[in-house]
């Protein structure tokens, strides 16, 4: 039996090392930086990618960016009140659909990148301290007015996760809640879960041609 | 006479409870946005403008021009604008940034020929956004209710009555050769759109309703930029959390939601 435990114990150890060595600790403006200027990165390199490719930018969103997320926190950010009233099978479907919805306009926002590069402001964090926000700002070349993009992350246990994206002082979450919001008011949680769906396949259409 | 006043009430009452009526099957009870029925109305000629004449106009200028003429041309105007966005900025009591605004006009009117070149930014001078509606704010005006002007586009009372004095400052409208004024008027509004074409697919594709979704995307960027960037946090929903913190709230903010939502 002490064999069977040690053995496990030998597995996870050897098992889990490079999913902790990589969500362990990194302080919030580190981890912004980093997932950012290896996005950055791939996508300078990245021919399907230069050439429009929304797949392909999906593929590089979920594999670099999507781990870094709380989007069940994002999600009830943006239903609001009505988060309440979902079932646990219907926050995870609406979790789900608007993963989607973010994803998919996200990854075709950087389809569009030409040649922007990344500030990242000053950070100062309290010991202790487990809600905060990372400035940056992206600079398009010929742009005179550099655009904000802030990152609100919350400590998930060791890991950091973003819960928010403020573009411009436009909260790209809560900038869902009314809309959301009057979907639950015609149809229920069932049917803003289905208004959702419809979007994502869309677009998916409009991704296929 | 007096039936005359009378059926013109009659006309009026009957012209107003059509326009309810219009609001009522459109709204979604935003306390921001009373005048929905209207709002979405002006809101479709204003995109129905933008399809059919703006756009095309805009999409073409970003085709046939190079790009650093469109900068040259863009970073003209905004060196107009910097001169009223520094004496914004002095009204809202920045004198700091109303110097920084000053000097850029300064260098960009002077090295940056005729303000083409922004100069100023490369020497580390930031460029700021200002007009009267955030000064305004600044002072403690209540923004009021959500409005869609023409042409215009999203406002709120404030920022309209904002806008009045913006327009009646601008230096563009004040050139006295009239011709010469419209090219430009003309020009800037292309120029501007041409820097906004492509957002245009991203919300697109990220609004549910675009309506809904351009309305409180102008209401937050308009609280943030009175902030200059960092306005306090107003978020009732924060605490939320995944559904674990949800439970310990529960009695005492779900009352102090539905409030603040009414």
């Amino acid at each position: 039996m002490r064999l069977f435990a040690l053995l496990l114990a030998a597995a996870s150890f050897f098992l889990s090392p490079g999913i902790q060595a990589q969500v362990k600790e990194l302080p919030p403006d580190a981890l912004v930086r980093s997932v950012t200027d290896e996005v950055l990165d791939i996508i300078r390199k990245d021919k399907d990618i230069k050439a429009g490719s929304t797949k392909r930018a999906i593929e590089l969103v979920e594999q670099k960016v999507l781990p870094h997320f709380n989007f069940t926190r994002m999600t009830a950010l943006a239903v609001g009140k009505d988060w309440r009233q979902a079932t646990p099978e219907q926050q995870k479907m609406l979790t789900e659909e608007f993963r989607d919805l973010l994803v998919r306009t996200y990854s075709n926002a950087l389809t569009a990148y030409k040649n922007e590069t990344v500030d990242y402001k000053p950070f100062k964090m309290q010991p202790g301290e487990s809600d905060v926000t990372v400035r940056t700002q992206i600079h398009q070349p010929g742009a005179r007015q550099p655009i904000t993009l802030d990152y609100s992350l919350e400590k998930n246990g060791n890991a950091w996760k973003v819960y928010d994206v403020v573009v411009a002082g436009v909260s790209l979450v809560t900038n869902y809640r009314s809309s959301f919001a009057t979907e639950v008011r015609n149809g229920g949680i069932d049917g803003l879960i289905k208004t959702l769906q419809a979007k994502n396949k869309s677009l998916e259409a409009a991704t296929k041609k | 006479m007096k039936a005359k006043m009378t059926r013109q009430i009659s006309k009026l009452a009957i012209a107003l409870a059509f326009a309810g009526l219009l609001g009522g099957c459109a709204t979604s009870g935003n306390p921001k946005d009373p005048i929905e029925g209207f709002n979405r109305a002006m809101f479709g000629f204003n995109e129905g403008l933008d399809k059919v004449i703006i756009r095309p106009v805009a999409t073409g200028y970003e085709a046939v021009l190079p790009s650093p003429i469109q900068t040259g041309v863009a970073n003209f105007f905004s060196n107009i604008a910097d001169l009223m966005i520094g004496v914004n900025n002095l009204l809202q009591g920045k004198p700091a940034q109303a110097a920084s605004d000053a000097g850029r006009v300064l260098v960009n009117t002077t090295i940056g020929f005729l303000g083409i070149i922004d100069v100023a930014s490369s020497m580390g001078m930031e460029k700021h956004e200002e007009d009267v509606g955030q000064t305004f704010g600044r002072w403690g005006v209540d923004d009021g209710a959500y409005i869609v002007l023409p042409f215009f586009g999203p406002r709120n009372v404030r920022d309209t009555v904002g806008l009045v004095f913006d327009v009646a400052t601008d230096p563009v409208s004040h050139v006295d050769h009239i011709p010469t004024r419209n090219v430009l008027l003309a020009t800037r509004v292309v120029s501007d759109r041409a820097e906004l074409l492509k957002a245009d697919k991203v919300i697109e594709e990220a609004a549910l309703d675009k309506y809904s979704y351009v309305r409180d995307a102008y209401l937050q960027r308009r609280r943030s930029l009175i902030h200059d960037g960092n306005p306090p946090k107003l978020d009732p929903y924060s605490g939320l959390g995944d559904g674990k913190t949800a439970a310990k709230q529960e009695g005492s903010d779900a009352s102090a939601q539905v409030a603040a939502r009414h």
